[in-house]
């Protein structure tokens, strides 16, 4: 792959929902008049570039449109408007192209909870075409780089807390060696040490494979630590962009919770943005 | 790996997942497959009359029927539910955002779902002429499961047109594949001849592949008809079949297509 070529080049990406938040009055208006349906606008034509290897973090409160940029990107919704490409590959055209050059991890480890990590592995191994007894190698040493233990492999996940849980959730994303990784609020809701622990085998993963990984997240803390540029999104819009320095200066703030606080306009307690 | 190889191996991963998770659930398995014997012994009893006196061909009829339909359905939900199912499970984004394409998808279900049913057929048949003491020396056994599988094909693109309903409407889309697949049961002649149908849905019921599929086994298995004496109804499923997996496939392109541009590819709608 050319070296000059974008990890990711979102240009204009726009896309709106029809607001399903009415009673059962409105749905019969709505159905007999589809032109009197409220559409509402979750992400208004943002623009931003990746670089191959760079660690970019979209940062924002609730409802501001992170999770469907992400979704945008990941080929799980369409664009209204506006064009995305991933390592120049059109993620409309070059559909199965471009899903196989990244995975994800969301917010909420999405597995076949009667199944162990094993089987949920060997399942995303077939999914991408893995070498299954390859896979399995390497997915027993992500596991064990990230603390769990093997007997615990086997063991329907249901039984695992979610912070091992998500752990199996960030390896399964690994195993398929992504170009370019999506990370949707990874460590939200994992205890101190947990979130170390996933912090601390993301960079490394990072710097050893020159992975391109985006970064949702509510944690300031933990888009300092990890990303090199940040982009604040505040009602589907980008309103801020730059190194975490660059930003702090620029908004004159000591750190990149008073920077959200700034461009959001939101005071402390009106929105919870974790540690 | 080759694409084709690449393909292949996501195909197989559905089956292995799907088999796994079979095992998981095995004590919802042995419900299932009881429930089912129970419910094929019933009606099997329907055909003994007051003496007890067992009427070898109302028996059979009846059972065919019973067994037939057990077969079709558990095929049929393995197809329509898929959605649903991995919607519940909440790996329904991971699945769809991987490099598969749906042809893959659509060999995978369809051939756990073949498998999975005809065995579960097989079981529920060596009971019930153990139970009833048919005498099934007459019978093509062979020739009935090969029309089973050639029927199949035609049930993997019904439930496959039938699975789009939960991407369209999370909340009633899984409710309504039930509704399909009692208006199958009620337009063919599972339990009955079509002609005792109302003659507005006879001609419904002659485009359900299941009609085909219940004359053609019933004449192997009643009355020991070869696949060439039944051939004119296996053509016919043979078209049915290749007219139903395109037009499947074709439709859940466009229903996915819908999910994407509404955001309801995700678990919880």
């Amino acid at each position: 792959m050319q070296k000059s070529v974008l990890a990711l080049e979102v240009i204009d990406a726009y896309k709106t929902f029809v607001d399903e938040d009415e009673g059962p009055q409105q749905f019969w208006r709505r159905f007999l008049h589809p032109a009197s349906r409220r559409r509402v606008v979750a992400v208004d034509r943002v623009s931003f570039r990746v670089q191959p290897g760079e660690v970019y973090g979209i940062l924002g409160p609730n409802g501001s449109g992170k999770s469907t940029l992400i979704r945008l990107i990941a080929t799980l919704l369409s664009l209204d408007g506006g064009r995305i490409r991933i390592f120049g590959l059109d993620v409309q055209q070059d559909l199965i192209a471009v899903r196989r050059l990244m995975n994800r991890v969301s917010v909420d480890a999405a597995f076949f909870k009667k199944l162990s990590a094993m089987e949920n592995l060997d399942y995303a191994a077939r999914l991408y075409g893995l070498p299954i007894g390859e896979a399995r190698r390497r997915a027993g040493e992500m596991l064990e780089r990230l603390g769990l233990s093997s007997h615990k492999w086997y063991t329907p996940l249901e039984n695992l807390s979610r912070g091992q849980q998500q752990k199996v959730a960030i390896v399964r994303a690994l195993l398929t060696n992504p170009a370019l990784l999506l990370l949707d609020e990874p460590t939200t809701g994992l205890d101190p040490q947990s979130k170390r622990d996933v912090q601390d085998y993301l960079l490394e993963v990072q710097q050893r494979h020159h992975t391109t990984i985006i970064l949702t997240s509510h944690d300031m803390a933990e888009a300092e630590r990890l990303c090199r540029r940040v982009a604040f999104i505040h009602d589907g819009r980008f309103v801020a962009e730059g190194t975490p320095e660059e930003l702090k200066a620029r908004f004159g703030c000591r750190n990149l919770e008073d920077v959200f606080f700034a461009v959001t306009g939101r005071r402390a307690g009106e929105e919870d943005i974790g540690a | 790996m080759t694409e084709v190889a690449r393909h292949l191996s996501a195909a197989y991963g559905f089956v292995e997942r799907n088999w796994a998770l079979t095992r998981r659930y095995l004590g919802w398995e042995v419900v299932w497959i009881v429930y089912s014997t129970i419910s094929t012994l019933t009606i099997g009893l329907i055909g003994v009359d007051s003496q007890g006196i067992v009427g070898q061909d109302r028996v059979l009829y009846l059972l065919i029927g019973a067994l037939l339909w057990s077969y079709l359905s558990v095929l049929f939900q393995t197809m329509s539910e898929t959605v649903a199912w991995e919607r519940w499970e909440g790996t329904i984004e991971y699945t769809f955002m991987a490099p598969v394409r749906r042809i893959a998808f659509l060999a995978g279900q369809g051939l756990f779902g073949i498998t999975y049913a005809l065995i579960r057929t097989a079981i529920i048949l060596g009971i019930v002429i153990l139970w009833f003491d048919l005498d099934m020396s007459r019978a093509n056994l062979v020739g009935g499961f090969v029309v089973l599988a050639v029927a199949s094909l035609s049930f993997v693109g019904l439930g496959l047109v039938a699975s789009v309903l939960p991407l369209m409407s999370t909340e009633r889309g899984a409710q309504a594949t039930h509704i399909i697949q009692g208006l199958l049961l009620l337009c063919s002649s599972v339990y009955y001849p079509v002609t005792v149908l109302p003659a507005w849905l006879q001609p419904v019921a002659r485009l359900n592949p299941a009609t085909y599929t219940l004359d053609a086994v019933r004449a192997a298995w009643m009355e020991g008809a070869s696949l060439t004496a039944v051939w004119p109804l296996v053509a016919r499923l043979l078209l049915a079949g290749a007219t139903l997996l395109p037009v499947g496939l074709l439709i859940f392109h466009i229903g996915e297509r819908y999910a994407l541009r509404t955001g309801k590819l995700k678990r919880n709608g």
